[in-house]
């Protein structure tokens, strides 16, 4: 549904968005990770046809952005950053407004609205103006209006930024449940929200795409992901540490604690050779040695450690 | 037909949004105010003893200096300083579309505060019998005139997301439009420069074109000058927009 190819955004001297391709099919749902200035909200601005490109293609279901903008727009649904909405309106005169912009007329229009009002729990501020409602509420009548039309793809830029708990798990489970019918692209900074609805992520950092993958793929390129991670009793350290070095299928180990005779001890994975099974090994290992295990697993690395390894260098470097 | 029902939904919006808020209705008060008094004092209109609207139209072009710019100031600084301008943009609607209609739901707006003067056509046929002709083409430039100040205005307020500097940029304009006419004006150019570019200076003036419409004289040069003023200034404000987003 969407196809970006060699997307450029330049501001000035200063390139917001460097050289950007991504595609998104039906049924796809892709985050956007990445720090702060990375160029997330300038893609998507070119992808709705809000700003134009400086150079490179974006095609929505078909049809390009820059030459054809009516039917490409007409497919998309787009929550801009922040949520911005015609302050002197109420809730219900801004949706039926954005529904008809969407050419919905009469009932359709008027059962349109209802359903974004269901879905995005407005009820209780409907004949609310805009700007008396608090920033969660804003943001869900946000949320509401790029939904209105049922669209094919939905582009959201940081859809629960400001929602309480309760509201963040809706609208992830809205975002999960439309996930298989819809091509939807959203950002955000919150990782256990990737993890929660993404079919696929991409890591942008200073306009580039450093990382393309789905979760599980971005999490095994955790430095500690795969490796075995147990607590033994009795068993001094550095004992350990030469028989877990001696296992083929480690390649090095890292002693995390060690106190009144319990030691934590991380074995890495040797990824050079594929196909091995570590925790077997140790498992075996320790069961030959006959120590004394209180904990045994695989550790899984974690999306924040990626996304730090990846974009933390730069950020040190300075921009 | 999609185009125009698109600009019928963002008139309709715009329109709605001046009358949720007091600021218009507070407007109208004034904008009536005005009339009256600059018509019945500062014009003499008893005094003058003739059943014209002479003393009404002739302060249009100084009452809208201010008025007009008041009114469609927040036309696209409002827009821009919301955010909502990225919402409306990438609605499947032409920036000239989104253009279009927000400029003529605020003519419209002035063209209803112009329509509730009608009181004092009606004094002048019943204190005398006035040219009826005359007063209508008289509406018609004034209408116009709003216009052309509203189109001007609607191109400073896409320049910033500032209102009160979109203002004051559309006043200072639509003064120049007014001066290069203005007799006082035009007779100290006179001194100084030739009979032709006198007259070439004054043809950019509002003040020129508006004459004809309060003697009761539809003259197509006058009409063109206007359109082809708000024309231009709408092209301007849609070019300005295109820039601003292009960053
Ligand atoms: N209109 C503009 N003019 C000049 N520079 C801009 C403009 N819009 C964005 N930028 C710059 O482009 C870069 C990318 O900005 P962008 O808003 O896309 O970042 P982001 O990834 O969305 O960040 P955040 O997580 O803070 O929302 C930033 O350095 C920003 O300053
Ligand atoms: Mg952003």
């Amino acid at each position: 549904m969407i196809q970006v190819e060699n997307l450029v955004k330049a501001f000035g001297p200063k390139l917001a968005v460097n050289n950007i391709s991504f595609a998104v099919a039906r049924g796809e749902v892709l985050g956007f990770l990445g720090p702060n200035g990375a160029g997330k909200s300038t893609t998507m601005r070119m992808v709705t046809g809000f700003i134009p490109p400086t150079s490179g293609t974006i095609r929505v279901g078909g049809f390009d952005v820059l030459e054809t903008p009516l039917p490409a727009k007409r497919l998309i649904g787009y929550l801009p950053e922040n949520a911005p909405g015609y302050a002197d309106m109420t809730v219900q005169g801004f949706l039926s407004f954005a529904a008809e912009l969407r050419g919905l007329r009469g009932a359709a229009r008027r059962s349109a609205v209802d359903r974004a009002v269901e879905l995005c729990f407005l009820e209780n501020v409907r004949y609310q103006v805009i700007d008396t409602l608090s920033k969660g509420y804003k943001h869900r009548t946000g949320l509401a209006q790029s939904l209105i039309h049922d669209p094919d793809v939905l582009i959201m830029d940081e859809p629960t930024d400001g929602l309480d708990p309760n509201q963040k798990h809706e609208v992830r489970n809205l975002i999960k449940r439309m996930g298989s019918k819809k091509a939807i692209v959203f950002s955000t900074h919150i990782l256990e929200e990737v993890e929660a609805v993404c079919s696929r992520v991409i890591i942008i950092d200073r306009g580039r795409i450093v990382a393309n993958g789905t979760p599980d793929e971005l999490k095994a390129r955790a430095p500690n992901s795969g490796a075995a991670w147990l607590r033994v009793k009795g068993v001094p350290a550095a004992a350990l540490t030469e028989a877990l070095s001696g296992i083929s299928s480690a390649a090095n180990t890292e002693v995390l604690r060690d106190d009144e005779g319990t030691v934590e001890i991380r074995a890495y994975p040797d990824k050079t050779r594929a196909g091995v099974s570590l925790i077997r090994d140790v498992a075996e290992l320790a069961a030959q040695q006959k120590w004394q295990l209180d904990e045994l697993r695989t550790e899984e690395g974690r999306l924040d450690e990626v996304f730090r390894a990846i974009t933390l260098p730069d950020t040190v470097k300075g921009h | 037909m999609n185009a125009w029902s698109n600009i019928k939904a963002i008139v309709k919006r715009e329109l709605g949004g001046y009358f949720t808020s007091p600021i218009a209705y507070v407007f109208l008060i004034i904008f009536l105010l005005l009339t009256g008094f600059f018509t019945f004092t500062v014009g003499s209109f008893f005094e003058r003893g003739e059943a014209s609207l002479v003393s009404f139209f002739t302060w249009h072009p100084w009452l809208y200096l201010f008025l007009v710019p008041a009114v469609g100031m927040r036309l696209w600084s409002e827009e821009r300083r919301l955010g909502t301008i990225e919402l409306l943009l990438t609605m499947p609607v032409t920036t000239w579309q989104a253009l279009v209609g927000k400029f003529l739901a605020s003519w419209l707006f002035l063209a209803l505060a112009l329509a509730l003067t009608f009181p004092v056509a009606i004094t002048v046929n019943y204190l005398g019998n006035p040219d009826n002709g005359v007063i209508f083409t008289g509406y018609v430039g004034s209408v116009l005139l709003a216009g052309a100040y509203l189109a001007i205005t609607s191109m400073t307020s896409a320049m910033t997301r500032n209102q009160v500097i979109s203002f004051i940029v559309a006043v200072l304009i639509c003064l120049f439009l007014i001066l290069a006419g203005y007799e006082p004006v035009t007779g100290l150019l006179s001194r100084f420069a030739s009979a032709r570019v006198v007259d070439l200076v004054a043809a950019f003036s509002v003040m020129t074109h508006f004459e004809g419409f309060q003697r009761g004289v539809v003259d197509l040069r006058d009409i063109v000058f206007f359109a082809s003023l708000m024309g231009f200034a709408l092209f301007t404000t849609g070019v300005i927009i295109r820039s601003h987003r292009a960053g």
